[in-house]
């Protein structure tokens, strides 16, 4: 398939829900920095909906050769490692989307994260879900739902949170909360009256960060 | 041969070559970093496909340390096909029917542009020794003073492997308006201590060769083949890998049932390294090879800008694209991702990738579908970017 075909193909099709919110987060024209970006589809949909100058790190070499010979700009990197290479504010947006939970120093990220891009937006599972509490309770084993299939010993998601936790880290670091979402498992976001509420009952949470 | 028919068979040889050769420097010589001033001198080039209305298509190719101009087709001396003959052409990843490819042989070679083989206009001689020492930045500005010659503001794009990638890179730090995107691939910011070492073993064996005559041996009639021979042996091993040497040759012998218990080339890992040697000494200059290795040996961008690299992109407009092979211990990922990370630094526009492949530092010459495709891409996307059209 030729770069124009993927392309076109692309555009044609939606993105997954939880990315659209992302999506709808960020202004046309932005400098965006999508963090662990897989095949580039958040991106891509991001430089034709919204002409954001968009770069990505992704850690799998599949995933940086498919964005790069799509013309995405890629380099093949580690949100761990390679996030204070940037200069502070190089970017409006940086992404986190579905990756924190993957990372060995989920602080240290999160305070690069803010310190490269002017806001923040992090995504990730969130393990307070009532059906992983209730999985634990009953049967005394790492809980493996729908939305987080892999036993303890294969899942790539070595720093678990609950939206609580991820909450007071940020209050910890100082870190601003702009907007924070609960999303279901398809990914759309839910209304929750509270913060207890939306750790008991979301799949997932979606954050707009930004640090003074 | 006396001294007189070989010279006079190496300036028929140079004049027949095919392609472009151009006079440079005639209203202002270039200044040379080693302080020496050169000019009026000639650049051998090639170009393939044409140049479109806005003259933006124009892609230029450096080549690495013992490659030419010759970038696809026939080889004018080899008769093999060009070094990047895989990559350039109709409807190849550099698309002669989109891009207007030039490569132009490096000063200080031997394929038709100023070097020590060429004749001194000052002594009427050959320049041997006298040759001055070209710096990877002299290179360069030759290749813009070529790119004034054709009329070309702004390259598309300029890529090359090895020393090519350090002209690339030395290109779009000093000259970041002459360029719209650049692709450094199995190259570095700097020669490593490493790298070093391997070309003054190199260098030695030249030397040591009583044909070498303290490099005057165009007029002694002679040439230092052997010594020329071992440099390219022991070069081209640092260009493979142990396992693709091991997929090639193994332990196999050469034409034989058992070991001779003597010096022959018994396994076929030394014959196939001695016919790189003995090849190569047709087609390249003992004196080229002296110069052009110590201009890569003096290659270290960073020292130019207080020794920080990111210096040397801040606020570039320049697309970059750094490419890597696994198995390339020449040139390693972690020197790609020395320069990656200093473009970082500078919030430039950079995608990496890192290609897996067992065939070393040669991978970038190589059939290798993955490299071919990723490059594809990131110049279809530049193209878009830029809205080029094809002439």
């Amino acid at each position: 398939m030729s770069p124009r075909d993927l392309r076109v193909r692309r555009q044609a099709s939606k993105i997954r829900a939880d990315l659209q919110l992302i999506a709808d987060m960020i202004e046309p024209g932005a400098r965006v920095l999508d963090i662990g970006c897989g095949d580039g589809a958040l991106l891509e949909h991001l430089a034709f909906a919204k002409q954001v100058t968009g770069r990505g790190i992704e850690l799998s070499q599949e995933g940086v050769n498919a964005c790069v010979s799509q013309g995405l700009s890629v380099i093949q990197g580690d949100a761990d490692t390679d996030l204070t290479d940037y200069p502070a504010g190089a970017f409006d947006y940086a992404i986190l989307s579905q990756t924190l939970q993957a990372t060995h120093d989920p602080r240290h990220v999160l305070e690069q994260l803010v310190r490269i891009g002017r806001r923040a937006i992090v995504s990730f599972p969130n393990f307070g879900h009532w059906q992983s509490r209730l999985y634990l309770l009953c049967r005394g084993r790492m809980p493996v739902t729908a939305a987080l299939p892999a036993s303890w010993h294969e899942t790539p998601n070595i720093h678990f949170c609950t939206i609580r936790d991820f909450s007071a880290l940020c209050h910890e670091l100082g870190i601003s909360v702009e907007r924070a979402l609960s999303l279901d498992a398809r990914g759309q976001a839910t209304p929750q009256q509270s913060l207890h509420l939306a750790n008991l009952f979301g799949q997932s949470a979606l954050f707009l960060l930004r640090k003074d | 041969m006396n001294k007189q028919d070989l010279a006079e068979t190496w300036a028929a040889r140079v004049e027949t070559l095919p392609g472009a050769r151009v006079e440079l420097g005639r209203d202002r010589p270039l200044r040379l970093d080693c302080g020496v001033e050169l000019g009026p001198f000639t650049m051998a080039y090639q170009t393939y496909g044409s140049l479109n209305s806005e003259r933006s298509n124009a892609v230029l190719v450096c080549h690495a340390l013992t490659g030419d101009q010759y970038l696809a087709g026939d080889h004018p001396i080899t008769g093999k096909p060009g070094w990047w003959d895989m990559m350039v052409g109709p409807g190849k990843t550099l698309d002669t029917e989109r891009y207007f490819v030039i490569c132009a042989n490096v000063p200080g070679g031997c394929m038709g542009s100023i070097g020590p083989r060429e004749i001194n206009p000052a002594t009427g001689e050959p320049w041997g020794l006298g040759f001055p020492v070209i710096t990877v930045a002299d290179m360069v500005r030759a290749q813009v003073l070529l790119l004034d010659h054709l009329g070309i503001e702004r390259l598309f794009c300029s890529l090359g492997g090895s020393m090519g990638g350090m002209q690339v890179v030395q290109l779009a730090a000093s000259y970041p308006e002459r360029i719209f995107a650049a692709v450094p691939i199995a190259t570095s910011g700097r020669h490593t201590a490493q790298n070093i070492a391997f070309h003054e073993v190199g260098r030695q064996a030249i030397m040591a060769d009583p044909n070498w005559c303290d490099g005057d041996y165009y007029r002694h009639g002679k040439v230092p083949s052997r010594g020329l021979a071992v440099a390219r042996m022991a070069a081209h091993i640092t260009y493979l890998s142990e396992p693709a040497l091991t997929r090639k040759f193994g332990r196999r012998l050469q034409d034989r049932s058992g070991v001779t218990y003597g010096f022959e080339a018994d396994f076929q890992v030394e014959s196939y390294l001695r016919h790189q040697g003995s090849t190569f000494v047709d087609r390249f200059d003992a004196n080229s090879y002296l110069y052009i290795t110590r201009a890569m040996d003096y290659f270290d961008l960073a020292a130019d800008y207080d020794g920080s690299l990111a210096k040397a992109f801040q606020d570039t407009p320049v697309r970059y694209c750094v490419i890597s092979f696994t198995s390339d211990w020449l040139f390693p990922t972690s020197e790609s991702r020395d320069l990656v990370r200093a473009l970082n630094a500078s919030a430039a526009d950079v995608s990496f990738v890192e290609i897996e492949s067992d065939k070393g530092h040669d991978a970038f010459l190589l059939e290798e579908p993955e490299f071919w495709d990723t490059l594809r891409g990131f110049l279809f996307g530049c193209g878009e970017q830029l809205g080029l059209t094809a002439p």
